[in-house]
């Protein structure tokens, strides 16, 4: 049953592979060609499978920026700040719950209202508006705002970011934007 | 000869199994003597990642990848009691791969196992401890719960820190300008495919190498790596005093993974999955992310840094780290490989280990939060239910100045306790205090009526060292702080 061993010895480089040296120099210039076009072929293979699959995983969705209503103006008392929330502007079916934004949204006077993102500009936590202190605070490593969205204390770099506010035929609207991101 | 055995032989011959395992599994080891069982932490991380495959393979057959579903579906998952049990093994399973990899990565530097000619063995263990990180990191998130949702938000403004490409970076770490939809599949795809296959591959390189190099000898002090001579030498050693790995070593390996698969299971059995939190809604203000026990202690240096360094710390640090961990097989390829002749690794071991403890219990503490769930304070430390002093206790809470001071046991640690403030600053301190603020309070000039301010100061000043530890604190404090 285990009559030889000759499979074995295959791995081994032990014996030389018949035909391995070609003798006209023609032949030996041939096989190098061949050689060197089947591995440009699978160059060209690899390229076909990974190009498609990294550009896609790079790209980007592009997302339009629109208005979003929040309500109606007279749902917003003057000097007041609440919570607001609106859809994104293309959500994905499958997005539930996450296909919502949150903001905070200040009603300065009869016509100008501005509205806050609610991340924080020190790593990008929510920040909760207290009424009572009339200051935003971040859960995460304390940063405070104050009303108008300047840094009050702790490691935020910079301001609060806002979202456009228009009043349109007695509509507020927000316009949609990206997270804000700080940058180093 | 046995039908099993003839059964055996048929199916060697045609496969070559024992020819192909047999080398590798036999191969001689060095009789470590004292350090045997410190050569067991690389395959004990290798049994918890094992358990880590199985039980994520299971999980993931339940698991909706979708930002709307995942969080219901691991709601369901968790609800089964055998899936309830996977989810805690898996989550166990990180948490025995973390700190065996760490073990395994201080032992492999102390003992100076990376120089000549096991560079590439500790190479790849780099890429193996950064995919480990990864992995951890990343599950975190498909928890997709709240606190998933938004360690997501908080991966990406970090990422943001990066000269140049920040901004670019921190949306396609969101997949796309909000935080939403496409998230989680990005998240998904990291943790179950691109990262393990990174894995696989490299534990395949790792354990080759272990095998074509041989595995290292304890190092002795006076015995330096010399790569003209060494290989010899270790063949030889070989020869003189090596034993074969299976089953001479091999059993401290199969006994102590056991042992921890076994801790992963009791844990999961006993003390249950973590705690799937709120929706990951972003509506839902009310959310104090924290990331998962293995980055608390870099939530804490973040918390604790100065403001001015973070960004060189957020981007730089994480890159000498990873720097550090290249060039040093590459730097110092030969000499001495025993601790007690290279004391500054022992130096930077005992550094990075107690930093890393303090960090992370400032992380559980985490005293830089406010505190904005601290209930008003009760009727027994403001000392009388009406006046000016109970107005200035109401004062004190509603301006939030609660969520940061102690009075009593109440309150937040931020800034400093306030229980004897009465005793420590006289009134005009404390408006100047007040109205300037400082750099981790806010100022509340234009922010404080004068009559709430007065309120507030005969609050204060009704704070004397006589209450500050007369009424015990709320029970809920300290657990509070905990979590």
């Amino acid at each position: 049953m285990m009559a030889d061993n000759l499979s074995d010895d295959l791995l081994d480089g032990a014996q030389e592979p018949v035909h391995s040296q070609p003798t006209e120099p023609g032949e030996k210039k041939r096989r190098t060609f061949l050689t060197e076009i089947g591995v440009l072929a699978a160059g060209v293979a690899a390229a076909i499978v990974t190009v498609p699959a990294i550009a896609f995983l790079l790209g980007l969705r592009k997302t339009p920026t629109i208005w979003r209503p929040l309500g109606r103006i007279d749902d917003f008392k003057i000097g007041e700040t609440v919570a607001v929330s609106f859809t994104d502007p293309s959500p994905l079916p499958w997005s539930g719950v996450t296909a919502k934004t949150a903001a905070w949204l200040r009603r300065k006077d009869q016509q100008e209202f501005v509205a806050f993102a609610i991340y924080c500009t020190h790593l990008g936590c929510p920040v909760r508006w207290i009424p009572s202190a009339n200051l935003f605070m971040c859960p995460c490593h304390g940063g405070v705002f104050y009303a108008d969205g300047n840094v009050a204390s702790g490691p935020p770099p910079k301001a609060l970011s806002t979202y456009p506010v228009r009043v349109n035929q007695g509509l507020v609207e927000i316009q949609t934007s990206p997270v804000p991101i700080t940058t180093g | 000869m046995s039908s099993l055995k003839r059964l055996w032989a048929w199916f060697d011959d045609i496969t070559g199994t024992s020819k192909a395992l047999g080398p590798p599994l036999t191969h001689p080891v060095p009789d470590a003597r004292k350090s045997r069982w410190f050569y067991v932490l690389g395959s004990a991380t290798l049994a918890a990642f094992l358990v880590q495959v199985v039980t994520g393979i299971a999980l993931s057959s339940s698991y909706v990848t979708g930002s709307g579903q995942a969080y219901d579906s691991l709601r369901f998952i968790t609800g089964t009691s055998l899936g309830s049990v996977l989810r805690g093994m898996h989550y166990y399973g990180s948490t025995a791969m973390i700190i065996l990899i760490g073990l395994h990565v201080i032992r492999v530097y102390l003992m100076a196992a990376y120089k000549y000619p096991r560079q590439v063995s500790w190479l790849s263990g780099v890429v193996l401890l950064l995919g480990t990180l990864l992995m951890a990191f990343t599950g975190q998130i498909l928890r997709w719960d709240q606190g998933g949702f938004w360690t997501a938000v908080v991966a990406a403004e970090q990422a943001g820190r990066t000269p140049l490409i920040g901004n670019w970076l921190g949306h396609f770490i969101l997949a796309g300008a909000t935080p939403g939809g496409a998230t989680l599949s990005r998240f998904f795809a990291a943790h179950v495919f691109f990262i393990p296959a990174v894995l696989f591959t490299f534990i395949a390189v790792h354990l080759y190498l272990v095998v074509h190099n041989g595995i290292s000898e304890p190092p002795k002090a006076g015995r330096p790596v010399d790569p003209r001579t060494y290989k010899r030498w270790y063949h030889s050693l070989m020869k003189r005093e090596g034993v074969p790995f299976w089953p001479d070593a091999a059993w401290r390996d199969l006994f102590f993974g056991c042992i921890v698969v076994l801790a992963i299971f009791l844990l999961a059995v006993i003390v249950g999955p973590p705690e799937i939190g709120k929706p990951p809604d972003p509506t839902i203000i009310q959310a104090s992310p924290r990331p998962d026990w293995y980055f608390l202690w870099y939530f804490a240096l973040l918390s604790l840094i100065p403001n001015w360094s973070e960004t060189f710390v957020i981007v730089a640090v994480p890159a000498i780290f990873i720097l550090f961990l290249i060039a040093l097989p590459l730097v110092a390829p030969k000499g001495e490989r025993s601790p007690l002749r290279r004391p500054w690794s022992i130096v930077l071991v005992i550094f990075m280990v107690s930093a890393i403890a303090y960090y992370w219990h400032e992380g559980i503490r985490a005293p830089w939060s406010p505190r904005m769930d601290a209930p008003p304070l009760p009727e027994a430390v403001v000392g009388v239910s009406s006046g000016p002093i109970a107005d200035g206790a109401k004062v004190f809470y509603d301006k939030g100045c609660e969520f940061c001071h102690l009075v009593s046991g109440y309150g937040g640690i931020r800034g400093p306790d306030l229980s004897d403030a009465g005793d420590r600053m006289t009134r005009a301190e404390m408006i100047t205090r007040i109205y300037s603020g400082a750099t981790n309070m806010p100022s509340y000039s234009n922010n404080i009526t004068p009559q709430d301010l007065n309120a507030l100061l005969d609050f204060l000043q009704s704070r004397h060292r006589a209450y500050k530890y007369k009424i015990s604190p709320p029970p809920m404090a300290e657990a509070r702080h905990a979590r």
